[in-house]
């Protein structure tokens, strides 16, 4: 085969980070969207300006800060004295980070709308039928808000696996440690290996066609009246 | 030993946005209570409150249990009060059957250690839902809906029926539907109710017990007999004033279709078989169909001539007066109102604590499912 196993390792890389960051977003991503779609407080929209600022924030210098705060003299440095590193940055949990806070937004921002959509009532109901907060958010507010963690889930998995900046900021060009997708393209067209990054690029096309597809027939279904 | 009538003592005072809300009244803790006032006047905050959905400084003690208290901070959170709450919109869960609502409430507070009182069988049959339970909620009109509702809230084995105006959302004919089964939970299951409505008509058909609003406050709250006869309240000043008498089917007369209702020792006929000997029925009665007499007239098409006792007369405007009586040439029954001319009361000088006799032109049965109480 073209390429052979390098590209095959690129490609399995790929998918590990992103199921991974897609796994930790929706960890961290759902407090924070209940919070953002709930709270009170007035000063929620900065905290929602922040998630979103890598929407707008060119991925180099989200990078840029990055590789300080991981390098040796940033706190991620000091983490990874712990276990024997130098610094967290070019490492694969380096890409994970980075992927996570990358990538941010685009689950936080659905889940967010989606617990917003279906307002206080179902909770109220689910509060006078007995059901504590905590057994209210996971048998009323989770289901309903179902299309919003898949959407939610799809943009950041297929987000993840697009990304190129912030993984060149802290990520480098390691095989199977950090040469993710993105970069093995940028590599190949490099040193004029056209046949890898057309097969590379055309598995990203097909790959993003599916990706759309899929989040449009999600929409459909969340857009059917069910209530 | 008697123990004293359990009782719902609610007291809230707070502002909401640029509403205030400012009210203290006490229930009895058995029958249906109604919370009533025109739109805007507090009453389903006032429920709110009382579910914990929204919190105002107050008081509630519903049955000797202290469910708020501002003065020891005393708050018990929403799903920790026993009660059944139906919204004005159904809001069934869209994420789950028919039968997945129902039994949300009913698991939980199994759970919480409730005793099963209301089962699942009984509620499907009392709310004929049984060929709903396998649907989706997306799949049923309005009125199934409200009834799932209602069965939802009974199966999470309240000791307290919270409706917020559940038939407002409905159109005439649905309501008409619906009210049957209030009334048939009414008299087969023993749970007390607060049922808020702006709609006189309903609470004359459900309500025993009366709370009455106006811009956060409580105007006044009693018997539902007492404040419909009350002349200082708007409802007995309106042309459309009335009073329901309760009484007990004593017999039918077939050739005639006519039945005969006992009212505190006196009888009341009522057109057409309206249910069966024992069962008790509530009629309604408009004041202007009412007149009055000295001596018992003796031919006249009007078959309803009871004696009665004047306890009250109330002038009103534009030459009218209302006249409070009671049931009986004696104290104490019940309170029936009769509207007559200023003209008349002065050339009969009615006055209070005078026998006299009431010609009722027109008895309107209110269908309430029968119980035999």
């Amino acid at each position: 085969m073209l390429g052979g196993e390098e590209l095959w390792i690129a490609v399995r890389l790929t998918l590990t980070l992103a199921s991974t960051a897609t796994i930790v977003l929706l960890i961290v991503g759902t407090p924070i969207a209940w919070w953002l779609a709930r709270s009170k407080v007035r000063w929620k929209e900065a905290v929602a300006a922040v998630v979103a600022l890598p929407l707008v924030l060119p991925p180099t210098v989200l990078g840029f800060y990055l590789l300080i705060a991981l390098g040796p003299n940033g706190p991620g440095g000091w983490i990874g004295g712990l276990f024997g590193l130098r610094s967290l940055a070019f490492t694969f949990e380096a890409l994970v980070i980075g992927s996570v806070l990358y990538s941010l937004p685009f689950a936080v921002q659905p889940i967010r709308t989606a617990f917003e959509a279906f307002g206080d009532r179902p909770l109220e109901v689910a509060a006078t039928l007995r059901a504590s907060p905590w057994d209210a958010f996971w048998s009323v507010a989770v289901p309903l808000a179902r299309p919003g963690f898949m959407t939610g889930a799809v943009l950041a998995f297929a987000h993840t696996v697009g990304e190129f900046g912030v993984v060149l900021m802290i990520g480098g060009n390691i095989p199977g440690q950090t040469k993710v997708l993105s970069i093995a393209i940028y590599d190949y067209v490099e040193s004029l290996q056209w046949a890898q990054a057309h097969v590379l690029a055309g598995g990203m096309l097909v790959f993003s066609f599916v990706v759309i597809l899929s989040m449009m027939v999600l929409e459909k279904r969340i857009a059917r009246p069910g209530i | 030993m008697n123990r004293p009538d359990p009782t719902i003592t609610a007291r809230y005072a707070g502002v909401l946005g640029r509403f205030e809300l400012d009210v203290a009244f006490e229930s009895p803790l058995r029958g249906i209570t109604a919370l009533f006032g025109p739109s805007g006047c507090g009453k389903t905050t006032i429920l709110r409150c009382m579910a914990g959905l929204t919190r105002l400084p107050g008081r509630l003690v519903i049955g000797g249990e202290v469910w708020q208290d501002h003065a020891t901070g005393q708050f018990r959170e929403p799903y920790r009060r026993p009660v059944g709450y139906v919204f004005q919109e159904a809001s069934l869960f869209p994420h789950l059957s028919v039968r997945g609502n129902l039994l949300y409430g009913r698991r939980r507070a199994l759970k919480m250690g409730a005793a099963e009182h209301i089962r699942l069988d009984d509620v499907v049959d009392l709310l004929g839902i049984a060929s709903l339970l396998d649907r989706a909620t997306g799949a049923l009109s309005g009125g199934e809906r409200q009834r799932v509702a209602l069965g939802r809230a009974l199966l999470a084995q309240p000791r307290l029926l919270l409706m917020d105006e559940p038939l407002s959302a409905l159109d005439r004919m649905t309501k008409e539907d619906i009210l049957p089964y209030f009334e048939a939970i009414h008299a087969s299951l023993a749970i007390p109710m607060l049922y808020v409505s702006h709609d006189i008509a309903e609470i004359e058909r459900l309500a025993d017990h009366m709370v009455l609003l106006e811009a956060g406050r409580v105007v006044a709250a009693g018997p539902l007999a007492d404040l419909l006869g009350d002349s200082r309240l708007p409802i007995a000043r309106s042309p459309e004033a009335s009073t329901v008498l309760e009484g007990r089917i004593a017999a039918f007369d077939p050739n005639d279709e006519i039945t005969a209702l006992a009212i505190d020792g006196e009888t009341l006929l009522v057109p057409n078989r309206v249910g069966e000997a024992g069962t008790t029925q509530r009629v309604r009665i408009v004041a202007t169909n009412v007149s009055l007499a000295v001596d018992r007239p003796s031919l006249t098409t009007i078959l309803n001539i009871v004696p009665v006792r004047i306890t009250d007369i109330h002038p009103l405007d534009h030459g009218q007066v209302n006249v409070l009586v009671t049931i009986g040439h004696r104290d104490g029954g019940s309170k029936l109102l009769a509207r007559v001319t200023r003209r008349a009361q002065r050339v009969l000088s009615l006055c209070p604590g005078q026998d006299v006799y009431a010609q009722i032109k027109a008895v309107s049965l209110i269908a309430r499912a029968s119980s035999s109480a």
